[in-house]
């Protein structure tokens, strides 16, 4: 599982007006464990982005440290022009950021109402409660679960819950860490195309997948992350045809 | 107790709604008659008692039990906070040059008012400083640490106490009239009657805050997934301060109780009625408010039964011997535990 390591090519070198997110020179560390090396990402305004790598590459420490969870100890983030490397997680929802974190983290004893309504806890009552009509219009199962626990759910519809309660906050930035992880695939289509819906409606998408595939498929760019460093960054379409890539990700010999 | 249901029964999820108000009244006619068996013509008055008893213990076990459910820290300090309390209204009484009951109803309403606002907000301010200078630093520390400071923290308040204020028994003016009421066939003491209707109405408040409140399922996020809460918005600082907050001022509240019902306070009596309340917190299951509560009430039940019965020097051995039986039959305790259960 390796690749050849090539100089990081920005695909648009000159720093464009749309860009909404970027990442330059982030090094983040579980306490000794230097987890991301120096990370340079960049996501522009209605793209969506993916980022591919094998177990253990930086994926979600990557998306932890955009959402706050976690700061990085070097380099900055920023989000639509401004420094928010050591902005808190909680502030940056505010801002425009919504993480739907790896593993779905459905409040399991609160009803899926309850679930989509903390999705919207920075926002009004009435804001709210148009928000979850909006949310159950685009996830119609969830209508039929809405008085259930969260934790009665199937995983499907955990990861629904999961996507349409990040929604809810009416984010410029979605950062969905591998939605479609342990589904079926009925259910990974129908995932990969709410993606391109939500990205229709506006929000733009830092899409982290094993299944790289599927992620390039829905993709604009891509980054492959490996051991906590960007090896490679091209267009969706290039990424996919690169061999490289397709030996090492896309599962071909 | 035969009844052979199925072991694997899972805790039904959906409450039937008549089933928690039928248990309630089925555990009330038990404790009566368990009471009027020994208590022969006093039964009334021990029964009132033991719910009296009950309501404070419950109180300050709705403390213990939002503190372990949003950070899973014992407040070993908890118990501390409910003596601080008795002694904020043991001042306020004193300084304000009561003696004893006021018959004048609306200035003992006055005055129970400034009493309990100023000690409930006395001790939520003080629970909330003592989360933020001993407990936050200590939020990722291994699990005994921040227990350890509790205990520490716990030692220097009752310190404070024993040097500053007294050593030794401390009496309280009551000031709440303990004339009988007749209510039907019901005779009942004003202050058992109030302190019974107050104590259920703080729960009941708490409840409703913290089942159908934007802030209330802030807080219960946060005690299921604090990362998961903090990327809804959720500042989980502030929402543990308000946790600590509500927690400190219902052991103010009941520091202000045992000062009324009772008539006295003591600088160790934190220690005493904290391991009572931690014990009925367990008991219903830590972690879970309801449970608080009732196992409030059944440690008041317990306490009371034992002394009608003339075995009240073993009160303390059955109020733990029911907590050994309990956890043996329901490791979670008579409600069952919330712990933070990941979806
Ligand atoms: N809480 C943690 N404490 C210490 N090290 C961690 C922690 N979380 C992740 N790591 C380490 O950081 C590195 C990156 O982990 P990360 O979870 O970001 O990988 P990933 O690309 O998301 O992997 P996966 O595909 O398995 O989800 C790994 O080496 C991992 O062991
Ligand atoms: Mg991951």
């Amino acid at each position: 599982m390796t690749v050849a390591v090539a100089a990081p090519a920005a695909p648009n070198p000159t720093p464009s007006p749309s860009t909404l997110l970027r990442l330059s020179g982030v090094n983040t560390y579980y306490g000794r464990i230097h987890a991301l090396q120096g990370i340079d990402i960049e996501v522009k305004q209605d793209e969506i982005v993916t980022l591919i790598g094998s177990n253990g590459a930086g994926k979600t420490t990557t998306l932890k440290t955009i959402s706050g969870l976690l700061h990085p100890r070097e380099g900055t983030v920023e989000f639509d022009g401004k420094d928010v490397t050591h902005t808190a997680a909680h502030e940056l929802v505010k801002e425009g950021i919504a993480h739907a974190p790896e593993g779905r983290r459905i409040f399991s004893r609160l009803s899926v109402r309850e679930n989509m309504l903390m999705g919207g806890f920075t926002r009004s009552a009435s804001e709210r409660a148009e928000d979850l009509e909006r949310g159950l219009t685009l996830f119609p199962r969830l209508r039929e679960r809405l008085d259930q626990k969260g934790g009665s759910l199937s995983g499907g519809e955990q990861q629904m819950l999961a996507i349409a309660r990040a929604l809810m906050s009416r984010p410029r930035l979605l950062l969905l860490d591998e939605p479609s992880l342990g589904l079926s695939p009925i259910l990974v289509q129908q995932i990969f195309q709410l993606i391109t819906e939500i990205k229709r409606q506006g929000v733009t998408i830092l899409l982290v997948e094993q299944n790289a595939l599927q992620a390039l498929a829905v993709a604009d760019r891509g980054y492959v992350l490996q051991t906590g460093k960007v090896i490679l960054a091209d267009t969706a379409a290039g990424l996919a045809a690169n061999p490289d890539v397709r030996r090492a990700y896309l599962g071909e010999i | 107790m035969t009844a052979a249901t199925p072991s694997v029964a899972r805790p039904r999820m959906r409450m039937i709604p008549w089933r928690a108000p039928v248990a309630v009244v089925a555990a009330l006619v038990i404790s009566y008659l368990v009471i009027a068996n020994a208590a022969g013509a006093q039964a009334q008055e021990q029964f009132i008692n033991a719910l009296t008893i009950g309501a404070l213990y419950a109180l300050i076990a709705l403390g213990y039990t939002m503190v372990y459910g949003i950070i899973e820290l014992i407040n070993f300090a908890h118990g501390e906070i409910f003596m601080c309390g008795s002694f904020v209204a043991w001042w306020l009484i004193t300084t304000m040059g009561f003696t004893g009951t006021i018959h004048d109803l609306p200035i003992l309403v006055i005055v129970l008012v400034v009493v309990f606002l100023v000690s409930m907000l006395v001790m939520g301010v003080v629970g909330v400083i003592i989360e933020r200078f001993a407990y936050r630093r200590l939020r990722n520390a291994p699990r005994l640490a921040p227990l350890i400071t509790a205990i520490g923290v716990s030692f220097i308040l009752q310190n404070l106490v024993f040097v500053g204020i007294s050593n030794s028994i401390v009496k309280v003016p009551q000031l709440i009239p303990f004339d009988l009421l007749q209510i039907g066939p019901l005779a009942i003491r004003e202050i058992n009657l109030f302190v019974i209707v107050f104590a259920v109405a703080l729960m009941i408040a708490l409840q409703l805050f913290i089942t159908r409140t934007r802030l209330g399922t802030a807080m219960r996020s946060t005690a299921m997934d604090r990362e998961a809460a903090q990327l809804m918005g959720v500042n989980i600082n502030s929402t543990i301060a308000i946790t600590f907050f509500i927690g400190s001022a219902l052991a103010g509240a009941a520091g202000v109780v045992q000062t009324q019902y009772l008539g006295n306070t003591v600088f160790n009596i934190g220690f005493q009625s904290g391991l009572k309340a931690f014990t009925a917190a367990v008991l219903g299951g830590i972690g879970n408010t309801t449970g608080a509560a009732v196992g409030g009430f059944v440690i008041g039940f317990l306490e009371v039964t034992s002394s009608v019965y003339g075995i009240g020097r073993w009160s303390e051995a059955i109020v733990f011997g029911a907590l050994v039986v309990v956890l043996i039959f329901r490791p979670n305790g008579i409600l069952g535990q919330q712990l933070a259960d990941r979806a």
